[in-house]
Formats: C-alpha cells, sequence, structure tokens
C-alpha cells in the first residue's frame, strides 16, 4: 500500500501583528498560535492512502485531478487537525442554533405539484415525460496512481 | 440623485419629484458604464423597466405598496429568481433557469421593488475575494475613485494603471460592488462566513447579517444549511431596517425560521448611549490586525466611553477554533449539498455516456471549480466513518463551546460587541490570487465567522477611510434576534463617524441630481 506523506504547510503571507500605542480599551496582541508544522511533529501525522482517496473519488463523484488536488486534501487534514487541541469533554455536538425551539413542520398535505413541464425544462436529456439516465450499476474506473 | 438613501429616494418617488422609470433607466445606464467593475453577472432591462412602469401605475393613483415601491434593487446570483437565469457564478449552472423565486426575492417584488439583475460572487458562494466565479472577478469600486487614485504612488509605466484594482472581498462582492457604486438602493447577499460583512467594509457599504432563523432560506442555494442566512446591503443603517422589515419573518416553506412574530420597526435616534455596555473581545486582537484598523478600533472604543457608555474587555476564549470548526463543518455540509448537482434533472450535464457513474463524474469535474472540488473531498473525507468522531462531531463539540462563549459574554450584562469588520483594508487583485481560496478564507473569514456559529445578528457600519483611501469598516454583534437594538447602536455609530461618500467620475456624469450630499468632516 503506497502512501503519500504530509506536505509542509506553506503559510500565507504573513503580516506583522501591530504594535503601536492604543487605547487601553483595546486589549493586546493574542500570540499567534499553530505555526506550521512540519509533517513528523505533528501527534497525528495524517497519511491519506491510495484507498482512501479512491474512496473518496467514488463517494464525491468527483476527481482530484491532479497531485495538486491531493495536497490541498493533506493541508485541509493538517489545518482541521487543530480542534483536536481543544478539550470538549462533557460537551454535547450543536447541530444548530434553534434547537431550544420546536421548529414548524407542516401537515403532510398534498399542496402543489402539477409542474412537469417546468420541471422538465431544466432537463437536458428528457424523453416524454422521463429524465434519461445512461445505464447504471456499472461502477467507476478505480484510481491510476 | 443616485446617491440618495433608499428612503430619501422613496420620498422622491412619493412625492413625484422622480418616476419609477427613469430611475430604473438612469441606474441601468449607470451599470452599462460601469461594466468594468464586473458587478453584475445578468442584467434584465426589459422586466426591470416593466416593474417600473407598473410602479409608476401605482404612484399615479397614490396606491404605491410601500416603501420599497418602484426601488431598484440587486440580487446575488445564488437566490432562485423565476425566468432569470441563476448561475451561481458556476459552469454547473449556467444556463439554469429556475421555476420559481426564492422567498425573500417574492417579498421585494410583491412590495414592489424594481429586480436589476443578478450580481457576482465567488463560485457557490465559496471565498473571500469574489475572485473565484467563471464570469471573472469583481472590481472594488473604491479602486476608481478619487481618493485611492490620490493616494497611489504614480506608477512609471502607464500600463500598469489597471493593475491597481483592489478586490471587493466575498462572496457577496457583486452585490457589494453594485450598492457603492449607486446603480441600486439595496442588495441581497448571503452570510454563511461572513459573507456579506467582508465585501461590505471593503466596499464602503452597511452589511447586515441577521440572525439565523429570522429571513427565509427557501430559494437561497444553500452552502452550510445551518450557518447561511441572507444577508442585507445598503447605504446607510436605517435603509438595512426597513429591507429587514420587509424580508423577515416566519416562512412555512422554510422550517428553519421561527415562528415568533416580527414587527417591522423604525430605528429611534439614540442619543444617551450611558445605559449600554460595550464589549471589546480580546481575542479579536487578531494576529495580522493591520495598526490603522486597530486605531480605529480603539477610537470606536473612545468614542463610546466618552459618550458615557460601558465599555468593558471581554473574552470570547474558544475564537481562535472558530476557523478550523468552521472549516470542518462547511466543508462537510458542502459536500452534502453539492450532491444534488449531477446533471440530471438540471445544471450543466457532461456528453459522458457509458454508465450513471461515469456521468455524474464527468460533470461534476467539468462543472465544478478546484474550489469547489477540493471542499467537495475534504467533506467527505471528514464524514467518512473513521473520521465522523474525531472531525464532525469533535466540530460540532466546538461550536457549542463557541456558541457558549457568546452566550456567557450577553449573560453577563454586555449589550452588543464591538469587533474589527475585516483585518485591513482591500488588497489589490495580483496580490490577493497570490494565494489559494482556502489560504485566504481562513486568514479574512477570521472576525466574522465566529458569529455564524452561534447563529447571531452583526452589522458591518463603514467606519473611515484608510491611509490608502480605502473603506475600513466596524462590526458590532448583538443578541439574537435584537435586531433593533443591534441596528439602533450601529445607526447612532454611523451618525458619529460621517463616512465620506465615494467620488466616481462615472456617477458625477449620470447623476445630476435633485440631492446633493457633502460629508465633510470624517473619522480618521
Amino acid at each position: 500500500m503506497r502512501v503519500l506523506s504530509v506536505s509542509r504547510w506553506l503559510r500565507g503571507a504573513v503580516r506583522a501583528p501591530s504594535g503601536g500605542p492604543g487605547s487601553p480599551q483595546v486589549p493586546q496582541p493574542g500570540r499567534r498560535e499553530r505555526e506550521a508544522a512540519p509533517g513528523g511533529s505533528c501527534p497525528r501525522a495524517e497519511k491519506v492512502t491510495v484507498d482512501v482517496l479512491d474512496h473518496l473519488e467514488h463517494l464525491a463523484l468527483v476527481d482530484f485531478r491532479d497531485s495538486e488536488g491531493v495536497e490541498r486534501l493533506q493541508k485541509a487534514i493538517q489545518f482541521a487537525d487543530q480542534l483536536h487541541e481543544v478539550n470538549t469533554d462533557g460537551v454535547e455536538p450543536m447541530d444548530s442554533v434553534l434547537e431550544d425551539r420546536c421548529l414548524y413542520l407542516r401537515e403532510d398535505d398534498v399542496t402543489e405539484g402539477n409542474c412537469t413541464k417546468e420541471l422538465l425544462k431544466n432537463a437536458k436529456e428528457k424523453v416524454e415525460e422521463y429524465f434519461v439516465a445512461p445505464p447504471g450499476n456499472i461502477p467507476l474506473p478505480k484510481l491510476e496512481e | 440623485m443616485l446617491r440618495a438613501s433608499l428612503r430619501e429616494v422613496s420620498a422622491a418617488l412619493k412625492e413625484g419629484h422622480v418616476s419609477p422609470t427613469e430611475l430604473c433607466q438612469r441606474c441601468l445606464a449607470l451599470i452599462k458604464s460601469t461594466k468594468f467593475l464586473n458587478a453584475y453577472i445578468t442584467v434584465v432591462e426589459e422586466t426591470a423597466l416593466k416593474q417600473a412602469e407598473e410602479s409608476e401605475k401605482r404612484y399615479r393613483t397614490g396606491q404605491p405598496l410601500g416603501v420599497l415601491d418602484g426601488i431598484p434593487v440587486a440580487v446575488k446570483d445564488n437566490f432562485s429568481t423565476a425566468g432569470i437565469e441563476t448561475t451561481c457564478a458556476s459552469e454547473m449552472l449556467k444556463g439554469y433557469i429556475p421555476p420559481y423565486s426564492a422567498t425573500v426575492v417574492q417579498k421585494l417584488l410583491d412590495q414592489g421593488a424594481v429586480l436589476l439583475g443578478k450580481t457576482n460572487l465567488d463560485e457557490f458562494a465559496m471565498g473571500s475575494g469574489s475572485t473565484d466565479g467563471v464570469f471573472g472577478p469583481v472590481r472594488n469600486p473604491w479602486s476608481y475613485s478619487r481618493q485611492y487614485k490620490e493616494k497611489l504612488v504614480p506608477k512609471s509605466h502607464p500600463e500598469d494603471e489597471d493593475s491597481n484594482w483592489v478586490i471587493t472581498g466575498g462572496s457577496s462582492g457583486g452585490s457589494a460592488a453594485a450598492v457603492s457604486s449607486f446603480t441600486c438602493f439595496a442588495a441581497l447577499g448571503s452570510d454563511t462566513g461572513g459573507s456579506t460583512r467582508n465585501p461590505a467594509a471593503h466596499c464602503g457599504v452597511v452589511g447586515l447579517k441577521p440572525t439565523y432563523g429570522l429571513i427565509s432560506r427557501h430559494g437561497l442555494i444553500p452552502l452550510v444549511n445551518s450557518m447561511d442566512v441572507p444577508g442585507i446591503l445598503t447605504r446607510c443603517v436605517d435603509d438595512a431596517a426597513v429591507v429587514l422589515g420587509s424580508l423577515a419573518g416566519h416562512d412555512p416553506k422554510d422550517s428553519t425560521t421561527v415562528q415568533d412574530s416580527f414587527k417591522p420597526f423604525e430605528l429611534p435616534n439614540l442619543t444617551d448611549v450611558s445605559k449600554l455596555s460595550i464589549g471589546i473581545p480580546k481575542e479579536y486582537h487578531a494576529p495580522g490586525l493591520s495598526s490603522e484598523i486597530l486605531a480605529l478600533w480603539s477610537k470606536a472604543a473612545d468614542l463610546f466611553k466618552n459618550a458615557g457608555a460601558n465599555v468593558i474587555e471581554v473574552s470570547l476564549p474558544h475564537t481562535r477554533y472558530s476557523i478550523v470548526c468552521y472549516h470542518v463543518l462547511c466543508t462537510a455540509e458542502v459536500a452534502s449539498n453539492m450532491a444534488r448537482f449531477d446533471g440530471l434533472e438540471y445544471g450543466h450535464r457532461s456528453d459522458m455516456n457509458k454508465s450513471t457513474e461515469s456521468m455524474y463524474a464527468a460533470t461534476r469535474r467539468e462543472g465544478f471549480n478546484d474550489v469547489v472540488r477540493g471542499r467537495i473531498l475534504s467533506g467527505n473525507y471528514f464524514l467518512l466513518k473513521q473520521n465522523y468522531e474525531n472531525y464532525f462531531v469533535k466540530a460540532q463539540k466546538v461550536r457549542r463551546l463557541i456558541a457558549n462563549d457568546f452566550m456567557k459574554v450577553f449573560r453577563s450584562g454586555v449589550d452588543i460587541l464591538l469587533t474589527p469588520t475585516t483585518l485591513s483594508d482591500a488588497v489589490p487583485y495580483t496580490e490577493f490570487i497570490k494565494e489559494d481560496n482556502r489560504t485566504r478564507s481562513a486568514q479574512d473569514d477570521i472576525l466574522t465567522q465566529a458569529v455564524n456559529m452561534a447563529g447571531l445578528p452583526a452589522i458591518s457600519v463603514p467606519t473611515a477611510l484608510s491611509e490608502r483611501g480605502l473603506p475600513v469598516g466596524l462590526q458590532f454583534i448583538g443578541r439574537s434576534f435584537q435586531e433593533k437594538q443591534l441596528l439602533t447602536v450601529a445607526k447612532w455609530f454611523e451618525k458619529q463617524v460621517k463616512f465620506p461618500m465615494i467620488e466616481l467620475e462615472e456617477v458625477k456624469r449620470h447623476d445630476h441630481g435633485v440631492f446633493q450630499h457633502q460629508k465633510s468632516a470624517s473619522f480618521s
């Protein structure tokens, strides 16, 4: 199983934190956290395997196009790893900010429809009132490196 | 007259100083002559003039529908508009004509507003510069203002003149540019991580992000269902209140809108701020914040203090994780939301016909740009069974911590938070594109993003011009559903700072108008 190593995360153009006389009201500059870490020092050195890449391509049905896409994914994962610094013991996950409310659910009655013509207008390939699709149940070819 | 505020021009329409058709024609002409800004993707001249004519009939019989009757507006191109192409600045939806209008668009039309066209954005609203759409980047109108041009170091080669233009910020850059260049009096944007407030700050207009659940998302092509809201861009805070009044309220077609009754309000003229408690979150002094903006932020805090308000430093300890949390949740929801684009029922369809899966894959490869595909793939990675707990659920937990931070601060008696909106003024396009979209978004969204996590209302108010002659805005964050208080404070602030009007050659030519605005003294 071949693995792709994590590339060094290239930091963007960094502007020096500002000093200067500020009113005591405005807080002092925060320290810059999480500088670019080379692959080895990160506790979870994520190496995305070809199998995982393949799996992702099949799930998402978009391709990585080239190694740039793969590297982008690596960087994204490395960026997301910062989450593990936060202690979330005993914290419930939050799905929505409206979790404390009972949201509106309408009655299960048919109130609209009969818009076949409008809906078919936007489809490229159709026959009578059907959307036409190529044959199914044919899996995508595997990722070739 | 094109430079007037929405309320002023509405009053002029009522009194017959100007007719809706004349106003519409002027705006359309200005759109044509400011085409180089690339703010509009679609301009619907015929339907706009028709709407203006109908509005004129109503005014003549003395029965206008309301304050918005006859007012030219623009809508970001990720809102569905019946009969008008809606592209989201993507190949995937080029040529797509929705069979229905978004609720907010319908509400505007029902009030008689004249829809001029659809504005440009980053592809599928992903980005912070309005540079990544298939129709090209949007140029900030301030790049062509007298104020910016006179501060430019003269170039030795005249051919380089055109390379100085700055970005609008994003992703609702087209809407912000449209309002800023006077081609419309209000525009709709969307705000998921700061996409309305960021360009508002860079273009010197007011950008309001309402509380999540206040305004319907039906018809807004979704990015992150739990954080998206329609945003409002206007020239002044009063106008934002007017537009909010016509858009807010429960929509049975969007079950994430709350059922509380909403009463449109007029903003009082606040004179006494001594009962206000303004919080200054220390974590918002983020690394990279320019010294100019820091100074303006200080000045604003002092302004409130000297007027008698209670200004205190507060802490939102999880602020620095909000961008990481957003990154995970956003990509995960994007992966889910973008799954609907397969070419079968609408949108672009590839010619590949070997199998359904290969057709879908080819369609999506051809239809989406790198940014969108990158986010879909990252999102799918975080949602894999082996990663679900560690990334997605973890991010949801961090989200709760961030929202709790805000709750704690508001519960301790703070009414409004005051923060910068952006880290610096608008950068030139040539500099902006040196970094990729994800890095830029991570940098630029840092001050606006946490608000979307918590679903709170926030507004960016233009404050002053930077040394380069470009606008800088400051952000006010309020309590959930307390837009009236938020806007009242913002209006007071706006009055104090007297932000200067942009001086554009094109507008002066088109606008031999009824109103003359001289805003002389400025805040900086």
